[in-house]
């Protein structure tokens, strides 16, 4: 019997289109556009002025206070401009453009395949160049990792958690990464562990991963203290409380972090990034990017430099079909719409996905029929309809005291209601005034 | 059969009297005095409870009248100065006159000038889809159209005009109590100085882009040329991130800074139709009124 997390959780179609193209890389595009806001935390600062020449590696923006991440070239050229761009969080962000010429790299930089598995550097240098090197959870949160791998004093950590789950319906870049790199991922465990100071490290995937399953399992023979754990296909399993609450059975109390129980969750591609940046000491500067859709010629699996436009990756995929109604950033059911198809992919973008007009238009809502299936599918045990109207009638101290800030946002509620009602942009609203709320509360 | 009649009627006679005590006594220690000329001030105010005033009701605005030693910065913006020289009268103070203030809508953004670059159907309100990105047009300043200025209206002030999808406020209604001002996400909307015969001049858009990108997005954006700041010759006119501001305190509403602008961001509202020139160019300008 495989495992999964209790409470809620949802069964979308999987409609994993691209799960078994290899990941190729994506050609340079003319230009790149790299927002110097990418991860959660303070923007980082701009260390380049128009004009000047960069490689690709070198730092363009330096991270800004503690929880902020550096920015890197992703490209070799000329700096175009550091203006106001459109990014995926649809306002415009400053950015650095970069027009592209060649592709000379940085020096110290390591870019043969040749795997490194010999750990040499201490927990506090891993931790350092995970700082230097600008990484951030590449799960789609973006939290900086360094932040992440120091513990808050007092907290012990037991178990790291890796997330090989990808629950989001079409997304595949994840599943490929396990599958081409998992030496990689493997050494990029251990480097955590080694950062973290724990033994023990679970790699949670859900069975409709059988190939990296049966790879993965192989590999954690050859290194000390991994081992994987399949587990049953639900969303939202990614989410990390649900993820620990699935694998170890530990429950993060309301308001609290995982390491309040003992254990640090991290995605398989930070892993693979912290290889990569630890071992080969090559900056966050590509990721892989699933780019997919049903009206797609060509849905694939690319290794995207940051600050790519999505067009230049629709083009890759086949070109824009005619049909395209949206064209999401992330995942189906978290992801979110682009307002224009020119935005560049960043750090956090796990996947673009270009939806036909038919599958693309929101029902139109109705009254709530008290049919409560909303609270079956939420996965923190809220009852999204009460949260809902809360967040409709502004009545944010009662939806602080219905746990409103617990809600991560996963879209099962809205996913399931035979009603059609705009149940997550109600609470998402709601969870940002409360959040509000509670800053203003600490700072008197 | 008596006795028990007797005995009822005596118990319960002393309960009740014993009650009637302890409730005088605890009436009497706990009292707590209360100024009965809230209660009056109260009755003169409007009792819309909208918040115009700053505070959380009417009542409670009584209440602060009531303990002010000055009417300084205290004014129902519902009653106006008629109301507020009532309260004067019956607390025995003198009225602070305020300037009468009208609310604007600072967006000139009509689907033939700002055309439509992408669509949103979520939950239709301004401030989940503010939160979400910058609308469905090039301009991520302007109005969003969803009307949250509208519903937030307790005085039937506002509408939206459903051709140029932007709110129309009724300045005859309209008693800047400042309820669209908090609703609305982009801070379009903004309170000035009521001027005679409800004469206007302001800089209809709030975009704080470059110049270009502005233009790009809306034919009739603030591009911070600053010609109006140079013609101004009273100081009403600052810039600022790219867009020009019209104090209409300073202003005297000369009309100059109209004239020169050059994409018709400034708008002239409730004035009589100009002599001499009968250019065209302005009258695009001119808000149907």
């Amino acid at each position: 019997m495989l495992k999964t997390f209790p409470t809620g959780g949802i069964h979308p179609s999987e409609n994993k289109l691209s799960a078994g193209v290899p990941i190729i890389d994506l050609p340079l595009p003319a230009q790149v556009i790299i927002p110097i806001s990418q991860h959660i935390g303070a923007p980082a600062t701009p260390v380049v002025e128009k004009g000047m020449p960069v490689k690709a590696g070198q730092l363009i923006a330096s991270s800004k206070g503690y929880v902020s991440a550096n920015i890197h070239s992703s490209v070799s050229g000329k700096i175009n401009k550091i203006d106001q761009i459109l990014d995926s969080s649809g306002y415009k962000q400053t950015s650095i453009v970069i027009d592209v010429a060649g592709d000379e790299w940085i020096e110290g930089v390591d870019k043969s395949g040749i795997l490194k598995r010999d750990i040499t550097d201490s927990g506090e240098v891993i931790v350092r160049k995970c700082l230097g090197a600008g990484i951030v959870g590449l799960g789609g949160a973006t939290f900086p990792t360094h932040v992440k791998l120091s513990l808050p004093p007092g907290k012990k950590c037991d178990v790291l958690i890796i997330n090989g789950v990808e629950c989001e319906p079409y997304l595949t870049s994840d599943h490929l990464l396990m599958v081409e790199k998992s030496d990689e991922i493997m050494v990029g465990i251990s480097l955590l562990m080694k950062a973290l100071g724990v033994g023990m490290a679970v790699i949670g995937i859900e069975s409709n991963k059988p190939d990296a399953i049966n790879l993965l399992t192989e590999k954690s023979k050859q290194y000390k203290g991994i081992s994987v754990n399949p587990l049953k296909v639900k969303y939202p399993q990614g989410g990390e409380k649900q993820l620990i609450k699935a694998l170890i059975n530990r429950e993060v109390p309301s308001g609290g972090l995982p390491v309040d129980v003992g254990t640090v969750v991290h995605n398989v591609g930070t892993a693979f990034a912290v290889y990569e940046a630890v071992q080969k000491n090559k900056p966050l500067v590509e990721r892989i990017v699933t780019i997919t859709g049903k009206s797609l010629t060509k849905p694939g699996n690319y290794r995207v430099r940051i600050g790519t436009p999505v067009t230049h990756l629709i083009e890759a995929a086949g070109g824009m079909p005619d049909d395209t109604g949206k064209i999401v950033n992330g995942g189906p059911m978290m992801g979110k719409a682009l307002n224009s198809p020119d935005v560049p992919v960043v750090k956090g973008t796990s996947g673009i996905i270009v939806f036909p007009k038919s599958e693309s238009t929101r029902p139109k809502a109705g009254p709530c029929i008290r049919c409560s299936k909303c609270i079956s599918a939420c996965a923190m045990g809220l009852e999204p309809y009460l949260l809902m109207v809360l967040g409709e009638k502004s009545m944010y101290d009662k939806a602080e005291k219905e746990r409103v800030t617990d809600c991560m946002e996963c879209g099962s509620c809205s996913y399931v209601c035979p009603a059609g009602r705009p149940l997550l942009d109600y609470i998402r609203l709601g969870k940002s005034r409360v959040n509000k709320m509670i800053r203003e509360r600490k700072a008197k | 059969m008596n006795s028990v009649i007797i005995y009822t009627v005596v118990s319960l006679s002393s309960l009740g009297a014993l009650s009637a005590v302890i409730l005088y006594v605890v009436a009497r220690k706990f009292k707590v005095y209360e100024d009965p000329r809230i209660d009056e001030v109260q009755e003169i105010l409007p009792g819309a409870n909208c918040g115009g005033c700053g505070f959380a009701g009417c009542r409670n605005f009584a209440e602060a009248l009531v303990r002010a030693d000055s009417f300084e910065g205290l004014n129902c913006p519902v009653g106006g100065a008629s109301l507020m020289g009532d309260v004067a009268k019956l607390l025995g103070k003198t009225a602070v006159a305020a300037d009468p203030l009208v609310a604007v809508v600072r967006c000139n953004g009509t689907p033939v000038y700002r055309p439509k670059t992408s669509i949103y159907d979520g939950a239709k309100t301004c401030i989940i889809a503010h939160s979400l990105y910058g609308g469905e047009t090039g301009c991520s300043y302007g109005c969003l159209g969803y009307g949250d200025c509208v519903n937030a209206c307790l005085f039937g002030a506002m509408y939206m005009d459903p051709v140029t999808e932007l709110p129309v406020i009724i300045d005859d209604k309209c008693v800047a109590c400042g309820a669209c001002v908090k609703a609305c996400p982009k801070v379009i909307i903004e309170l000035r100085k009521k001027a005679k015969k409800d004469r206007k001049i302001f800089v209809s858009c709030v975009n704080c882009d470059k110049g270009g990108p502005a233009r790009k997005a809306c034919n009739v954006a603030c591009i911070g040329c600053s010609k109006c700041f140079q013609v101004c010759e009273y100081d009403a006119i600052t810039m600022a991130n790219n867009l020009a501001f019209i104090n209409s305190v300073k202003c005297v509403l000369c009309r100059k800074c109209v004239e020169v602008c050059p994409t018709n961001a400034i708008h002239e509202i409730n004035f009589p139709p100009r002599k001499e020139k009968t250019d065209t160019a302005v009258s695009g300008n001119e808000k149907k009124e």
